[in-house]
Protein backbone atom coordinates (compact mmCIF):
# COMPACT_ATOMS: atom_id res chain seq x y z
CA UNK A 1 0.00 0.00 0.00
CA UNK A 2 1.25 3.69 -0.66
CA UNK A 3 -1.71 5.55 -0.99
CA UNK A 4 -4.54 6.15 1.53
CA UNK A 5 -6.96 8.89 2.59
CA UNK A 6 -7.66 9.51 6.21
CA UNK A 7 -10.70 10.87 7.13
CA UNK A 8 -10.88 12.48 10.87
CA UNK A 9 -14.12 12.90 12.73
CA UNK A 10 -17.08 12.60 10.95
CA UNK A 11 -19.31 14.05 13.61
CA UNK A 12 -22.66 12.96 11.55
CA UNK A 13 -21.82 15.18 8.46
CA UNK A 14 -23.07 12.32 6.04
CA UNK A 15 -22.66 15.17 3.24
CA UNK A 16 -19.54 15.36 3.82
CA UNK A 17 -18.32 11.87 4.35
CA UNK A 18 -19.88 11.13 1.03
CA UNK A 19 -18.41 13.60 -0.24
CA UNK A 20 -14.83 12.63 0.62
CA UNK A 21 -15.50 9.06 -0.27
CA UNK A 22 -15.91 10.33 -3.44
CA UNK A 23 -12.56 12.84 -4.28
CA UNK A 24 -10.68 9.70 -2.36
CA UNK A 25 -11.69 7.56 -4.87
CA UNK A 26 -11.39 9.70 -7.98
CA UNK A 27 -7.86 10.39 -6.30
CA UNK A 28 -7.40 6.38 -6.36
CA UNK A 29 -7.21 5.86 -2.64
CA UNK A 30 -6.24 2.16 -1.95
CA UNK A 31 -7.33 2.24 1.17
CA UNK A 32 -9.44 4.68 3.75
CA UNK A 33 -9.92 4.78 6.92
CA UNK A 34 -11.28 7.19 9.65
CA UNK A 35 -9.59 8.10 12.86
CA UNK A 36 -13.16 7.74 15.05
CA UNK A 37 -15.63 10.18 16.34
CA UNK A 38 -18.34 8.89 14.07
CA UNK A 39 -21.47 10.58 15.77
CA UNK A 40 -20.95 14.58 17.64
CA UNK A 41 -22.46 17.93 16.53
CA UNK A 42 -24.80 17.12 13.62
CA UNK A 43 -27.55 16.01 12.38
CA UNK A 44 -29.31 12.23 11.85
CA UNK A 45 -26.62 10.09 12.98
CA UNK A 46 -27.45 6.60 11.98
CA UNK A 47 -26.84 7.86 8.15
CA UNK A 48 -22.89 7.94 8.23
CA UNK A 49 -22.88 4.36 9.08
CA UNK A 50 -24.37 2.65 5.42
CA UNK A 51 -22.02 4.86 3.41
CA UNK A 52 -18.52 4.22 6.00
CA UNK A 53 -20.22 0.35 5.08
CA UNK A 54 -20.73 0.16 1.73
CA UNK A 55 -17.02 2.17 1.04
CA UNK A 56 -15.28 0.05 3.35
CA UNK A 57 -13.75 2.62 5.29
CA UNK A 58 -11.80 0.82 8.18
CA UNK A 59 -12.63 2.71 11.71
CA UNK A 60 -11.03 3.87 14.59
CA UNK A 61 -13.06 4.14 18.26
CA UNK A 62 -12.94 7.78 18.57
CA UNK A 63 -13.74 8.71 22.63
CA UNK A 64 -17.48 9.75 21.62
CA UNK A 65 -17.74 6.55 20.13
CA UNK A 66 -16.05 5.05 23.10
CA UNK A 67 -19.10 6.58 25.18
CA UNK A 68 -21.58 5.96 22.81
CA UNK A 69 -20.83 2.00 22.96
CA UNK A 70 -20.06 1.50 26.33
CA UNK A 71 -23.39 3.84 27.22
CA UNK A 72 -21.52 6.65 29.41
CA UNK A 73 -22.83 9.83 30.57
CA UNK A 74 -20.31 12.06 28.73
CA UNK A 75 -18.89 12.24 25.40
CA UNK A 76 -15.10 12.25 27.24
CA UNK A 77 -13.76 14.81 24.66
CA UNK A 78 -12.08 16.54 27.63
CA UNK A 79 -13.20 19.47 28.03
CA UNK A 80 -12.96 21.04 31.36
CA UNK A 81 -14.40 24.56 30.88
CA UNK A 82 -18.31 24.71 32.05
CA UNK A 83 -19.33 26.92 28.97
CA UNK A 84 -17.57 23.87 26.96
CA UNK A 85 -19.12 21.53 28.50
CA UNK A 86 -22.71 23.19 28.29
CA UNK A 87 -22.23 22.71 24.20
CA UNK A 88 -20.77 19.02 24.45
CA UNK A 89 -23.72 17.98 26.46
CA UNK A 90 -26.64 19.26 24.28
CA UNK A 91 -24.67 17.57 21.43
CA UNK A 92 -23.97 14.21 22.93
CA UNK A 93 -27.19 13.74 24.50
CA UNK A 94 -28.79 14.13 21.02
CA UNK A 95 -26.45 11.91 19.33
CA UNK A 96 -26.82 9.10 22.36
CA UNK A 97 -30.49 9.36 21.98
CA UNK A 98 -30.51 9.01 18.26
CA UNK A 99 -27.95 6.51 17.42
CA UNK A 100 -29.06 2.99 17.22
CA UNK A 101 -28.81 -0.01 19.59
CA UNK A 102 -27.02 -1.99 16.35
CA UNK A 103 -24.87 0.93 15.41
CA UNK A 104 -23.55 1.90 19.29
CA UNK A 105 -22.40 -1.72 19.41
CA UNK A 106 -20.77 -2.36 16.24
CA UNK A 107 -18.67 1.31 17.65
CA UNK A 108 -17.75 -0.59 20.70
CA UNK A 109 -16.00 -3.10 17.95
CA UNK A 110 -13.59 -1.14 16.65
CA UNK A 111 -10.29 -1.03 17.23
CA UNK A 112 -8.44 2.29 19.07
CA UNK A 113 -5.76 2.05 16.89
CA UNK A 114 -4.21 0.42 13.83
CA UNK A 115 -0.51 0.09 12.48
CA UNK A 116 -0.33 -0.84 8.55
CA UNK A 117 2.92 -0.28 6.39
CA UNK A 118 2.51 2.99 3.67
CA UNK A 119 5.77 1.76 1.18
CA UNK A 120 7.64 0.06 4.04
CA UNK A 121 7.01 3.19 6.32
CA UNK A 122 5.19 1.92 9.84
CA UNK A 123 2.07 4.47 10.30
CA UNK A 124 -0.20 4.15 13.22
CA UNK A 125 -3.43 5.48 13.44
CA UNK A 126 -5.24 6.97 16.48
CA UNK A 127 -7.31 9.02 17.43
CA UNK A 128 -6.20 11.10 19.82
CA UNK A 129 -2.38 10.83 20.17
CA UNK A 130 -1.09 7.12 20.24
CA UNK A 131 -1.23 7.69 24.33
CA UNK A 132 -4.51 8.94 25.53
CA UNK A 133 -7.94 8.32 22.73
CA UNK A 134 -8.70 12.28 24.21
CA UNK A 135 -5.64 14.07 24.08
CA UNK A 136 -5.31 17.30 21.97
CA UNK A 137 -2.89 17.83 20.09
CA UNK A 138 -2.53 21.40 18.60
CA UNK A 139 0.03 22.58 16.41
CA UNK A 140 1.20 25.42 18.19
CA UNK A 141 1.28 23.19 21.69
CA UNK A 142 3.15 20.01 20.35
CA UNK A 143 7.03 21.01 20.13
CA UNK A 144 8.91 18.80 18.20
CA UNK A 145 10.70 17.46 20.81
CA UNK A 146 7.43 15.94 22.34
CA UNK A 147 6.27 14.36 18.90
CA UNK A 148 9.65 12.99 18.71
CA UNK A 149 9.08 11.46 21.68
CA UNK A 150 5.87 10.13 20.77
CA UNK A 151 6.73 8.37 17.31
CA UNK A 152 9.49 6.68 19.26
CA UNK A 153 7.17 5.12 22.06
CA UNK A 154 4.85 4.14 19.81
CA UNK A 155 7.88 2.63 17.09
CA UNK A 156 6.20 4.35 14.19
CA UNK A 157 7.78 6.43 11.23
CA UNK A 158 4.73 8.21 10.78
CA UNK A 159 1.45 9.07 13.23
CA UNK A 160 -1.91 10.32 12.54
CA UNK A 161 -4.24 11.69 14.70
CA UNK A 162 -7.64 14.01 14.42
CA UNK A 163 -9.76 15.10 17.74
CA UNK A 164 -8.94 18.49 17.78
CA UNK A 165 -11.10 19.47 14.55
CA UNK A 166 -7.76 21.43 13.05
CA UNK A 167 -5.19 20.06 10.66
CA UNK A 168 -1.75 19.87 10.52
CA UNK A 169 1.66 18.05 9.59
CA UNK A 170 5.07 18.43 10.98
CA UNK A 171 7.75 17.16 9.23
CA UNK A 172 10.69 15.54 11.49
CA UNK A 173 14.37 14.25 10.48
CA UNK A 174 14.83 11.00 8.89
CA UNK A 175 11.40 11.22 7.06
CA UNK A 176 9.09 11.11 9.75
CA UNK A 177 6.04 12.81 10.03
CA UNK A 178 2.94 13.47 12.60
CA UNK A 179 0.10 14.30 11.31
CA UNK A 180 -3.46 16.05 12.12
CA UNK A 181 -6.04 14.77 9.82
CA UNK A 182 -8.48 17.53 10.53
CA UNK A 183 -11.90 16.34 10.46
CA UNK A 184 -15.02 16.09 8.28
CA UNK A 185 -17.84 16.91 10.41
CA UNK A 186 -17.26 20.81 11.07
CA UNK A 187 -14.88 23.59 9.41
CA UNK A 188 -12.22 24.10 10.57
CA UNK A 189 -12.39 27.66 12.38
CA UNK A 190 -11.00 29.88 9.68
CA UNK A 191 -14.33 31.41 7.69
CA UNK A 192 -14.58 28.83 4.81
CA UNK A 193 -17.41 26.31 4.96
CA UNK A 194 -15.25 23.34 3.56
CA UNK A 195 -13.61 20.70 5.57
CA UNK A 196 -10.65 18.59 5.44
CA UNK A 197 -9.01 15.39 5.07
CA UNK A 198 -5.39 14.02 4.20
CA UNK A 199 -4.00 11.74 1.72
CA UNK A 200 -0.74 10.23 2.61
CA UNK A 201 1.67 8.68 -0.09
CA UNK A 202 5.23 7.25 -0.01
CA UNK A 203 6.67 8.39 -2.94
CA UNK A 204 10.38 7.55 -4.12
CA UNK A 205 11.69 11.03 -2.44
CA UNK A 206 9.73 9.95 0.92
CA UNK A 207 6.64 10.33 2.16
CA UNK A 208 4.31 12.69 0.99
CA UNK A 209 1.26 14.75 2.94
CA UNK A 210 -1.55 16.74 1.34
CA UNK A 211 -4.52 18.13 2.92
CA UNK A 212 -7.35 18.03 0.48
CA UNK A 213 -10.38 20.55 1.33
CA UNK A 214 -13.83 19.11 0.39
CA UNK A 215 -16.97 21.21 -0.69
CA UNK A 216 -20.27 19.63 0.18
CA UNK A 217 -24.10 21.14 0.78
CA UNK A 218 -23.53 22.77 3.71
CA UNK A 219 -27.00 24.82 3.36
CA UNK A 220 -28.51 21.34 3.26
CA UNK A 221 -26.73 19.73 6.60
CA UNK A 222 -27.77 23.64 8.67
CA UNK A 223 -30.94 23.16 7.42
CA UNK A 224 -31.39 19.50 8.92
CA UNK A 225 -29.88 20.50 12.14
CA UNK A 226 -31.83 23.31 12.24
CA UNK A 227 -35.05 20.89 11.82
CA UNK A 228 -33.66 18.55 14.71
CA UNK A 229 -33.44 21.47 17.33
CA UNK A 230 -29.61 21.29 17.06
CA UNK A 231 -28.25 25.09 18.83
CA UNK A 232 -27.99 27.87 16.34
CA UNK A 233 -24.76 28.16 17.42
CA UNK A 234 -23.76 24.81 15.66
CA UNK A 235 -25.90 26.22 12.50
CA UNK A 236 -23.81 28.90 12.20
CA UNK A 237 -20.50 27.41 12.37
CA UNK A 238 -21.67 24.77 9.70
CA UNK A 239 -22.49 27.80 7.98
CA UNK A 240 -19.98 30.75 8.36
CA UNK A 241 -16.76 28.62 9.27
CA UNK A 242 -16.34 30.03 12.57
CA UNK A 243 -16.26 27.81 15.79
CA UNK A 244 -18.86 29.61 18.11
CA UNK A 245 -18.78 27.31 20.94
CA UNK A 246 -16.18 24.89 22.65
CA UNK A 247 -13.89 27.62 22.51
CA UNK A 248 -12.01 27.37 25.83
CA UNK A 249 -9.73 24.64 24.92
CA UNK A 250 -7.81 26.27 21.84
CA UNK A 251 -4.60 27.34 22.35
CA UNK A 252 -3.52 31.21 22.12
CA UNK A 253 -2.29 31.00 18.42
CA UNK A 254 -5.84 28.47 17.58
CA UNK A 255 -7.86 30.71 19.33
CA UNK A 256 -6.29 33.98 17.73
CA UNK A 257 -6.85 32.58 14.34
CA UNK A 258 -10.87 32.50 15.00
CA UNK A 259 -13.42 34.78 15.28
CA UNK A 260 -14.58 33.98 18.60
CA UNK B 1 1.43 12.99 65.26
CA UNK B 2 4.30 13.59 62.48
CA UNK B 3 4.61 17.38 62.20
CA UNK B 4 5.89 18.77 58.81
CA UNK B 5 6.46 22.03 58.91
CA UNK B 6 6.76 24.45 55.91
CA UNK B 7 9.44 26.19 54.80
CA UNK B 8 8.55 29.65 55.09
CA UNK B 9 6.11 29.41 57.77
CA UNK B 10 3.13 27.01 57.19
CA UNK B 11 1.29 25.71 59.89
CA UNK B 12 2.42 22.43 60.45
CA UNK B 13 0.75 19.68 58.34
CA UNK B 14 -0.50 16.54 60.73
CA UNK B 15 -0.01 13.60 59.22
CA UNK B 16 -2.34 10.68 60.79
CA UNK B 17 0.45 8.16 63.05
CA UNK B 18 -1.34 5.36 62.30
CA UNK B 19 0.48 3.30 59.75
CA UNK B 20 -0.61 4.82 56.34
CA UNK B 21 0.55 4.34 53.35
CA UNK B 22 0.61 6.84 51.03
CA UNK B 23 0.21 6.35 46.92
CA UNK B 24 3.58 6.71 44.55
CA UNK B 25 3.45 8.09 42.01
CA UNK B 26 6.01 7.95 39.15
CA UNK B 27 6.83 10.69 36.64
CA UNK B 28 5.74 8.42 33.51
CA UNK B 29 7.13 11.10 30.89
CA UNK B 30 8.10 14.42 31.64
CA UNK B 31 5.41 16.65 29.36
CA UNK B 32 5.27 20.03 31.58
CA UNK B 33 8.63 21.91 32.54
CA UNK B 34 8.13 24.47 35.46
CA UNK B 35 10.87 27.19 36.26
CA UNK B 36 10.23 29.17 39.40
CA UNK B 37 12.18 31.70 37.74
CA UNK B 38 12.26 34.69 40.21
CA UNK B 39 11.67 32.35 43.54
CA UNK B 40 9.07 33.39 45.73
CA UNK B 41 9.55 36.59 45.46
CA UNK B 42 6.34 39.60 44.29
CA UNK B 43 5.47 42.73 44.04
CA UNK B 44 2.28 42.07 46.00
CA UNK B 45 0.97 39.43 48.62
CA UNK B 46 -2.42 37.64 47.70
CA UNK B 47 -4.22 36.32 51.07
CA UNK B 48 -4.76 33.11 49.33
CA UNK B 49 -0.82 32.82 47.65
CA UNK B 50 -0.46 29.19 47.82
CA UNK B 51 3.43 29.59 47.93
CA UNK B 52 3.79 32.73 50.47
CA UNK B 53 5.37 34.57 47.83
CA UNK B 54 5.58 38.49 48.35
CA UNK B 55 7.67 41.34 48.50
CA UNK B 56 10.92 40.83 50.26
CA UNK B 57 10.14 36.73 50.50
CA UNK B 58 13.27 34.76 49.92
CA UNK B 59 12.46 31.30 50.25
CA UNK B 60 13.40 30.49 46.66
CA UNK B 61 15.50 33.09 44.97
CA UNK B 62 16.14 34.00 41.22
CA UNK B 63 16.84 30.79 38.77
CA UNK B 64 19.79 32.59 36.20
CA UNK B 65 19.78 31.95 32.50
CA UNK B 66 22.12 29.92 32.19
CA UNK B 67 20.47 27.35 34.39
CA UNK B 68 17.30 27.40 32.79
CA UNK B 69 19.60 27.08 29.66
CA UNK B 70 20.68 23.51 30.89
CA UNK B 71 17.50 22.38 32.41
CA UNK B 72 15.46 23.20 29.22
CA UNK B 73 17.87 21.10 27.05
CA UNK B 74 17.70 18.20 29.54
CA UNK B 75 13.93 18.44 29.34
CA UNK B 76 14.29 18.52 25.49
CA UNK B 77 16.07 15.49 25.06
CA UNK B 78 13.51 14.20 27.42
CA UNK B 79 10.50 15.29 25.03
CA UNK B 80 9.39 17.66 27.27
CA UNK B 81 5.96 18.82 25.80
CA UNK B 82 5.26 22.40 27.50
CA UNK B 83 7.09 24.86 29.57
CA UNK B 84 6.00 26.90 32.28
CA UNK B 85 7.23 29.90 33.58
CA UNK B 86 6.49 31.18 37.13
CA UNK B 87 7.41 32.70 40.49
CA UNK B 88 6.92 34.34 42.64
CA UNK B 89 6.14 37.45 39.95
CA UNK B 90 7.88 36.72 37.17
CA UNK B 91 8.15 39.61 35.39
CA UNK B 92 10.49 40.98 38.23
CA UNK B 93 13.20 39.17 36.51
CA UNK B 94 15.22 41.09 34.31
CA UNK B 95 16.22 38.33 32.25
CA UNK B 96 12.74 37.22 31.81
CA UNK B 97 12.22 37.82 28.08
CA UNK B 98 15.28 36.23 26.91
CA UNK B 99 14.35 33.16 28.90
CA UNK B 100 10.69 32.75 27.54
CA UNK B 101 12.60 33.59 23.42
CA UNK B 102 14.87 30.79 24.14
CA UNK B 103 12.09 28.24 25.45
CA UNK B 104 9.45 29.31 22.67
CA UNK B 105 12.46 28.26 19.93
CA UNK B 106 11.51 24.90 21.10
CA UNK B 107 8.40 24.10 22.96
CA UNK B 108 5.10 25.90 23.80
CA UNK B 109 5.57 28.40 26.77
CA UNK B 110 3.37 29.69 29.58
CA UNK B 111 4.32 32.74 32.12
CA UNK B 112 2.11 33.02 34.83
CA UNK B 113 2.04 36.64 36.19
CA UNK B 114 -0.19 38.49 38.07
CA UNK B 115 -0.20 41.28 35.49
CA UNK B 116 1.05 44.33 37.36
CA UNK B 117 4.29 44.78 35.26
CA UNK B 118 2.97 44.70 32.28
CA UNK B 119 3.53 48.09 30.77
CA UNK B 120 3.10 49.31 26.71
CA UNK B 121 6.98 47.81 26.51
CA UNK B 122 7.14 44.92 27.60
CA UNK B 123 3.27 44.38 25.87
CA UNK B 124 5.13 45.20 22.78
CA UNK B 125 8.30 42.58 23.51
CA UNK B 126 5.82 39.78 24.29
CA UNK B 127 3.52 40.30 21.43
CA UNK B 128 6.84 40.10 19.35
CA UNK B 129 7.95 37.19 21.29
CA UNK B 130 4.44 35.62 20.20
CA UNK B 131 5.05 36.48 16.54
CA UNK B 132 8.04 34.74 16.36
CA UNK B 133 7.25 31.70 17.47
CA UNK B 134 5.45 28.95 15.82
CA UNK B 135 4.59 27.44 19.39
CA UNK B 136 1.37 29.10 21.61
CA UNK B 137 2.53 31.90 23.86
CA UNK B 138 0.35 31.72 26.75
CA UNK B 139 0.20 34.29 28.97
CA UNK B 140 -1.88 33.72 32.55
CA UNK B 141 -3.22 37.01 34.12
CA UNK B 142 -4.62 36.34 37.68
CA UNK B 143 -7.87 37.78 39.09
CA UNK B 144 -9.72 37.34 42.15
CA UNK B 145 -12.78 39.73 41.29
CA UNK B 146 -14.89 41.23 38.86
CA UNK B 147 -15.23 44.36 40.15
CA UNK B 148 -12.48 46.35 42.14
CA UNK B 149 -13.84 45.57 45.60
CA UNK B 150 -14.12 42.26 45.14
CA UNK B 151 -10.15 41.30 43.62
CA UNK B 152 -8.39 44.15 45.26
CA UNK B 153 -9.29 42.83 49.20
CA UNK B 154 -8.01 39.64 47.79
CA UNK B 155 -4.97 41.06 45.76
CA UNK B 156 -4.26 44.81 47.31
CA UNK B 157 -5.06 48.02 46.29
CA UNK B 158 -4.56 49.16 42.77
CA UNK B 159 -3.92 45.71 41.28
CA UNK B 160 -7.54 45.20 39.43
CA UNK B 161 -7.12 48.79 37.87
CA UNK B 162 -3.32 47.34 36.53
CA UNK B 163 -4.71 44.09 35.63
CA UNK B 164 -7.26 45.35 33.14
CA UNK B 165 -4.62 47.88 31.54
CA UNK B 166 -2.37 44.45 30.77
CA UNK B 167 -5.28 42.79 29.69
CA UNK B 168 -6.22 45.79 27.17
CA UNK B 169 -2.56 46.23 26.27
CA UNK B 170 -1.93 42.93 25.52
CA UNK B 171 -5.47 42.39 23.27
CA UNK B 172 -4.95 45.45 21.19
CA UNK B 173 -1.39 43.70 20.14
CA UNK B 174 -3.19 40.73 19.36
CA UNK B 175 -3.17 38.29 22.47
CA UNK B 176 -5.31 36.64 24.18
CA UNK B 177 -4.16 36.17 27.78
CA UNK B 178 -5.85 33.72 29.95
CA UNK B 179 -7.10 35.38 33.07
CA UNK B 180 -6.78 32.89 35.71
CA UNK B 181 -9.62 33.50 38.52
CA UNK B 182 -9.83 30.83 42.02
CA UNK B 183 -13.52 29.81 42.60
CA UNK B 184 -15.42 31.69 45.40
CA UNK B 185 -18.69 30.89 44.06
CA UNK B 186 -21.17 28.00 43.99
CA UNK B 187 -21.66 25.76 41.18
CA UNK B 188 -25.02 27.38 40.03
CA UNK B 189 -23.35 30.18 40.11
CA UNK B 190 -20.94 29.66 37.66
CA UNK B 191 -21.91 30.41 34.23
CA UNK B 192 -23.25 33.88 35.83
CA UNK B 193 -20.18 34.27 37.18
CA UNK B 194 -18.16 33.48 34.38
CA UNK B 195 -20.36 35.72 32.51
CA UNK B 196 -19.40 38.40 34.80
CA UNK B 197 -15.47 38.43 34.41
CA UNK B 198 -15.81 38.44 30.43
CA UNK B 199 -17.76 41.47 30.65
CA UNK B 200 -15.84 42.94 32.51
CA UNK B 201 -12.81 42.29 30.64
CA UNK B 202 -14.54 43.37 27.32
CA UNK B 203 -15.62 46.86 29.38
CA UNK B 204 -12.12 47.06 30.15
CA UNK B 205 -10.92 46.78 26.51
CA UNK B 206 -10.04 43.55 26.35
CA UNK B 207 -12.72 41.97 23.15
CA UNK B 208 -12.32 38.02 23.39
CA UNK B 209 -11.57 38.00 26.64
CA UNK B 210 -10.35 33.73 27.64
CA UNK B 211 -11.29 32.45 31.40
CA UNK B 212 -10.29 29.68 33.27
CA UNK B 213 -11.09 28.93 36.59
CA UNK B 214 -9.29 27.53 39.46
CA UNK B 215 -9.80 25.90 42.44
CA UNK B 216 -8.84 28.00 45.70
CA UNK B 217 -6.02 25.97 47.35
CA UNK B 218 -5.50 24.16 50.71
CA UNK B 219 -1.61 25.68 51.26
CA UNK B 220 0.20 29.01 52.02
CA UNK B 221 -1.76 32.08 52.98
CA UNK B 222 -5.39 30.09 52.05
CA UNK B 223 -4.42 27.29 54.50
CA UNK B 224 -4.22 29.59 57.24
CA UNK B 225 -7.07 31.78 55.83
CA UNK B 226 -8.98 28.61 56.57
CA UNK B 227 -7.81 28.10 59.46
CA UNK B 228 -9.59 24.15 59.83
CA UNK B 229 -7.52 22.74 56.52
CA UNK B 230 -9.21 19.95 54.64
CA UNK B 231 -8.09 16.48 56.77
CA UNK B 232 -8.38 14.60 53.82
CA UNK B 233 -5.16 12.78 52.20
CA UNK B 234 -4.84 10.91 49.26
CA UNK B 235 -5.05 6.72 49.97
CA UNK B 236 -4.42 3.78 47.42
CA UNK B 237 -8.57 2.73 47.47
CA UNK B 238 -9.16 6.51 45.78
CA UNK B 239 -6.20 5.85 43.33
CA UNK B 240 -8.51 2.68 42.10
CA UNK B 241 -10.11 3.01 39.01
CA UNK B 242 -8.56 6.67 38.90
CA UNK B 243 -6.46 7.49 35.85
CA UNK B 244 -3.33 8.98 37.77
CA UNK B 245 -2.02 10.75 34.57
CA UNK B 246 -4.03 13.49 35.88
CA UNK B 247 -1.93 13.75 38.68
CA UNK B 248 0.80 16.59 37.79
CA UNK B 249 3.30 14.27 39.85
CA UNK B 250 2.96 12.41 36.87
CA UNK B 251 3.94 14.47 34.28
CA UNK B 252 5.48 17.56 35.52
CA UNK B 253 8.54 19.24 37.90
CA UNK B 254 9.78 22.21 38.62
CA UNK B 255 13.17 23.76 38.58
CA UNK B 256 13.86 25.83 41.13
CA UNK B 257 17.55 27.46 42.68
CA UNK B 258 17.24 25.12 45.56
CA UNK B 259 16.51 21.54 43.44
CA UNK B 260 13.72 20.34 41.57
CA UNK B 261 10.32 19.57 43.00
CA UNK B 262 7.59 17.63 42.44
CA UNK B 263 5.50 20.41 41.71
CA UNK B 264 4.31 23.80 41.76
CA UNK B 265 2.03 23.44 44.53
CA UNK B 266 4.51 21.63 46.62
CA UNK B 267 7.75 23.85 46.83
CA UNK B 268 6.90 24.99 50.14
CA UNK B 269 7.16 20.96 51.30
CA UNK B 270 10.88 19.96 51.87
CA UNK B 271 9.62 15.89 51.39
CA UNK B 272 8.64 17.14 47.95
CA UNK B 273 12.41 18.00 46.47
CA UNK B 274 13.37 15.27 44.20
CA UNK B 275 17.03 16.07 43.91
CA UNK B 276 19.68 19.15 42.44
CA UNK B 277 18.68 19.05 38.99
CA UNK B 278 15.96 17.14 36.42
CA UNK B 279 18.63 14.55 35.58
CA UNK B 280 19.55 13.59 39.06
CA UNK B 281 16.20 14.06 40.34
CA UNK B 282 13.97 11.07 42.21
CA UNK B 283 11.44 9.59 39.70
CA UNK B 284 8.89 8.77 42.41
CA UNK B 285 7.05 10.47 44.95
CA UNK B 286 4.29 9.60 47.84
CA UNK B 287 1.44 11.30 47.63
CA UNK B 288 0.99 13.15 51.47
CA UNK B 289 -0.67 16.81 51.37
CA UNK B 290 -3.89 17.95 51.34
CA UNK B 291 -3.17 19.65 47.90
CA UNK B 292 -2.61 16.52 46.34
CA UNK B 293 -6.83 15.58 47.13
CA UNK B 294 -7.27 19.15 45.00
CA UNK B 295 -5.40 17.65 41.94
CA UNK B 296 -7.13 14.22 42.36
CA UNK B 297 -10.30 16.21 42.15
CA UNK B 298 -9.58 18.64 39.69
CA UNK B 299 -6.82 17.31 37.50
CA UNK B 300 -3.81 18.99 36.62
CA UNK B 301 -5.28 22.70 37.37
CA UNK B 302 -1.68 24.47 36.76
CA UNK B 303 -1.99 23.32 33.19
CA UNK B 304 -3.68 26.24 30.81
CA UNK B 305 -6.70 23.73 30.09
CA UNK B 306 -7.37 21.26 32.74
CA UNK B 307 -6.00 17.65 31.68
CA UNK B 308 -8.85 15.42 32.18
CA UNK B 309 -7.85 12.49 29.74
CA UNK B 310 -8.99 9.19 29.19
CA UNK B 311 -12.24 8.00 31.74
CA UNK B 312 -13.25 8.44 34.94
CA UNK B 313 -13.12 12.53 35.59
CA UNK B 314 -14.12 11.58 39.22
CA UNK B 315 -17.69 10.82 39.15
CA UNK B 316 -18.88 11.92 36.45
CA UNK B 317 -17.98 9.30 33.93
CA UNK B 318 -18.26 6.16 35.83
CA UNK B 319 -22.18 6.68 36.39
CA UNK B 320 -23.13 5.03 33.50
CA UNK B 321 -26.74 5.30 31.57
CA UNK B 322 -29.04 3.82 29.46
CA UNK B 323 -31.85 6.57 28.41
CA UNK B 324 -30.89 10.41 28.38
CA UNK B 325 -33.37 12.78 28.80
Amino acid sequence: MTHIAVFGGIYSNDRALAAAIEDARRRRAEALFCLGDLGAFGPHPDRIYPLLREAGVQCLQGNYDNSLAGGLADCQCGYTDPRDNYFARLSYQYTFRNTSEENKAWLGTLPMTLRLSLGGRRVLLCHGSPRKINEFLWESTSSDSFLTYLLDTAQADIVCVTHTGIKWHRSLPADRHFVNVGVLGRPENDGCTNVWYALLSAEPAGVRVEFVPVAYDFRALAADMEREHLPSEFVATILTGWWTTCLEVLPQKERARGKF
Amino acid sequence: MIRLTGMSGNPPLDIPEKPMKHPVIELKHLDNLWFQVTGTLCNIACSHCFNNSGPNVRTFGFLSLDSVRQELEVALRQGVKEVSFTGGEPFLHPELVRMLRLSLASAPTTVLTNGTLINDRIADRLADLERESNYSFEIRISLDGYTEAMNDAIRGAGVFRKVMDATRRLSQRGLLPLVTVVRTWSEEEELSTLAGFVRTLQEAGYSRPRVKVLPSLPLGRELKRRQSGEETLLTEEMLHGFDADLLMCSNSRVVTDRGVWVCPLLVEMPDARLGENLTGAAPAYALRHHACVTCWHYGSICGNVNAQIEGPAPAASAARLRSLP
